[in-house]
């Protein structure tokens, strides 16, 4: 006579192929430091086209975005764009605090973001290795919104550190990076913002909405490319559709 | 608890300063006098000086016929104000509350210190020995109540210590100048043959206060302990202040962190059942050299976070040098503020500006970079961009104006507006092309002019006519021009910030 053993199922066997894959997906994205791309949904930043190049297309929040902003012309559409993500993550009782060793942002133009100028706090300080210290404690507390810091350089160990900084704490941080080299580092995002022509309003005259062209050089797990973005009556739109997507090098590092 | 005192009485106070700092002084008769209507009359003598009879108060003169190897010095009118005040100082390791009871004694309130020492007995010879090491001659009095202390220090001939509440009986054979009264009275009362107290304690009140007066019968209920006095200390007393005295100095780093660490637990664990938190902090080290090091934090918001107020002190331990060790530490907390269990609950939940974290990590920082490392912007009520904004140390402050939107402004503003070249249209046409720094930008689109004048009532100057310019590359700036056009050329040119 034959006994029929059951045998414990496996509940993968029983899925579609592609369920399996999401499933995995979701499991290895907060070991990439995706923590917040699951979950969390109260916050949400809309990028409008960008969306779809991060993973599970949501912008990580709790992670390190590296702007570089070496070239002539970057700095104040880095501080616009990086302004304008910051007045959607501050929609909460969020403070920010942005430290720097020169600062020129002027509070005033801030609330052109829908930001509360006041719930800033500027951290001026004399040196880069007073700003590495400070951003670095700085990502460690939990309940800020997010951390901007203008750095001269970020190299693999710093950015390592901040990373898992803000892992643990959840903080979004904003690092904008002055180094002529677009060295290696552990940031989650690294991107670069020019300034663009801007978008007329109603077909006046004059100066428009702004826009710049955001390039995401670098993202886990992600597709980086190109944009035209314009900040329009207090929302991100493409302007163009037309993509350029990178071909993303991969560095296999063990 | 029972109230006890400690009079330290300085019997050579000058004399044994001039012996410390020229020893060939010690061992022989010497006074200190000073010009008095022509007259050189001693200030003071030494013990050696006033075995021969030679008294304060005498003409030099007189002193010599005496002694005439006698030694005169100078007096120095404010040496006794100064030696008193630095012993005073630094008797505080003995006790807390020290007063100072001129011209030559110390009154100490050793309520509850004596056990630290193993008796009282034990705590007035480590008192007599440690001031005889420095060099002074002391003798001292302890007592329940001042005025017996003042009378055993000085006139007492066994012991110096008079037991709680035997006040009474130990006076009765001292005689009537013990009970700190005018040298007028004494004399009196020598005339009335009341030579000692016993004489005349049993007495009517009312008769004593008839024949001697009211401040007489006060200085005597005073020694008794029927009538309270009070004495001034030269250090107020905090109420929030935690004190350790250590057995063996301590050398070590170790040893100060751990002694902090108890004091800041004594001292958060009493903030807590009084609902404060501390503001500002010091940490008082008393070194065995005499020396007092202090090291002090503050905080931008009430807390009595034992791991935070710890880790601000972390960084300046390392500044206290030891030396020879450390005897005393004392935590003086000098800014205590009110901080309710209730609103910690609140902060811990917003996140906003009042996060305890928040402050805490501001703590760190103004304890690293100092006080002026970060601020906050409220709006102000101008115009002119510069004085738009007024930066604020505080989280609390809020602001009294919303932040104005009607006018384009730069996210970024020099700090001081850039000269640049310029080809623009008359009259009040924004600029064609303009040249910063030698790059040459073709001007596609522009807004303005938005004239802003400058306040009169604040500084004088030329107004300013600001354009919003676009050029081809897309890079948007904040141009103005700074007065008319006119012959002289008075009008410049300026580039003041960017736009996003």
């Amino acid at each position: 006579m034959f006994a029929f053993e059951t045998f414990p199922v496996d509940p993968y066997m029983l899925q579609p192929k592609s369920d399996i894959i999401r499933r995995l997906q979701h499991e290895i994205l907060p070991l990439q430091g995706y923590k917040s791309a699951l979950g969390r949904s109260s916050l949400k930043i809309d990028l409008d086209a960008i969306n779809p190049a991060f993973p599970n297309a949501t912008f990580p929040l709790g992670a390190i975005h590296e702007f570089m902003v070496n070239a002539p012309g970057t700095k104040a559409a880095t501080s616009g764009f990086v302004t304008s993500i910051i007045s959607s993550l501050m929609k909460e009782e969020g403070v920010v605090l942005w430290i720097s060793a020169n600062r020129t942002i002027f509070p005033p133009a801030l609330s052109f973001f829908n930001i509360d100028a006041h719930r800033i706090i500027f951290v001026d300080l004399r040196n880069q290795k007073e700003v590495s210290w400070a951003v670095e404690e700085a990502l460690q507390v939990k309940g800020l919104a997010a951390v901007v810091g203008e750095v001269q350089e970020l190299d693999f160990t710093a950015s390592r550190r901040l990373q898992l900084a803000v892992e643990k704490s959840q903080v979004t941080g904003f690092i904008l990076n002055n180094n002529k080299k677009n060295n290696t580092n552990a940031s989650l995002c690294r991107w670069q913002v020019q300034v663009a022509p801007s978008i007329p309003i109603d077909n006046l005259p004059g100066i428009g909405y702004p826009c710049w062209k955001v390039d995401l050089l670098k993202v886990r797990n992600g597709c980086p490319g190109s944009w035209q973005i314009a900040w329009m009556n207090g929302r991100f739109s493409t302007t163009t559709n037309k993509r350029i997507v990178y071909k993303e090098f991969h560095k296999k590092t063990g | 608890m029972k109230k006890r005192f400690v009079c330290v009485w300085f019997h050579h106070l000058e004399a044994d300063w001039f012996a410390m700092r020229k020893p060939a002084l010690k061992m022989a008769p010497f006074v200190l006098a000073a010009k008095d209507h022509g007259r050189m009359v001693i200030t003071a003598a030494n013990a050696l000086a006033e075995e021969q009879g030679i008294k304060k108060g005498m003409v030099v003169a007189n002193a010599r016929m005496i002694l005439p190897a006698l030694e005169v010095l100078d007096h120095f009118p404010e040496l006794n104000d100064k030696l008193l005040n630095k012993l005073a100082e630094w008797c505080i390791r003995f006790s807390p509350c020290v007063a100072i009871d001129a011209p030559d004694a110390l009154i100490f309130d050793a309520s509850g210190c004596a056990h630290l020492w193993g008796g009282e007995i034990d705590y007035l010879t480590t008192i007599i020995t440690r001031l005889n090491d420095r060099g002074y001659q002391v003798r001292v009095g302890m007592a329940d109540t001042i005025g017996a202390a003042w009378a055993i220090a000085r006139y007492g001939q066994s012991s110096p210590v008079i037991e709680p509440g035997m006040q009474s009986s130990a006076l009765l054979s001292l005689p009537p100048a013990s009970l700190r009264i005018e040298q007028e009275l004494v004399e009196r009362l020598y005339k009335l043959g009341l030579h000692q107290i016993k004489d005349f304690i049993s007495m009517p009140r009312s008769a004593l206060q008839r024949r001697f007066g009211q401040p007489f019968l006060q200085r005597l209920n005073q020694a008794l302990g029927m009538e309270q006095e009070f004495i001034q200390p030269v250090q107020p007393i905090e109420a929030w202040q935690e004190r350790l005295p250590c057995l063996e100095p301590i050398v070590t780093l170790t040893g100060i962190e751990i002694a902090l660490e108890q004091l800041l637990n004594s001292l958060c664990k009493r903030l807590e059942q009084e609902q404060k938190g501390i503001r500002t902090l010091h940490l008082h080290c008393h070194r065995i050299d005499d020396a007092i090091i202090t090291v002090s934090i503050g905080t931008n918001r009430p807390s009595r976070n034992l791991k935070h107020l710890f880790k601000l002190f972390e960084n300046k331990l390392q500044t206290i040098e030891p030396a020879l060790g450390i005897e005393l530490f004392v935590l003086d907390a000098v800014k205590v503020e009110d901080h309710t269990a209730v609103q910690e609950k609140l902060w811990e939940k917003q996140g906003g500006l009042h996060d305890t974290q928040l402050a805490e990590l501001l703590d760190r920082f103004t304890d690293r970079f100092g006080r002026n490392c970060f601020h906050r912007y409220l709006p102000d009520e101008h115009y002119w961009p510069e004085r738009s904004i007024k930066a604020s140390q505080s989280l609390e402050e809020s602001i009294t104006t919303a932040w104005r939107t009607d006018q384009p402004r730069p996210i970024h503003l020099f700090p001081n507006p850039q000269p640049i070249e310029v080809t623009a249209p008359i009259p009040d046409y924004p600029p064609m092309f303009f040249r910063f720094k030698g790059q040459l930008h073709k001007i596609i689109k522009a807004d303005g002019p938005e004239r802003i004048e400058q306040e009169w009532w604040i500084t004088e100057g030329q107004h300013r006519d600001y354009y919003c310019v676009e050029d081809e590359a897309g890079q948007r700036f904040w141009l103005f021009r700074a007065g008319h056009y006119d012959a002289a050329k008075t009008y410049g040119w300026y580039l003041h910030g960017l736009f996003a």
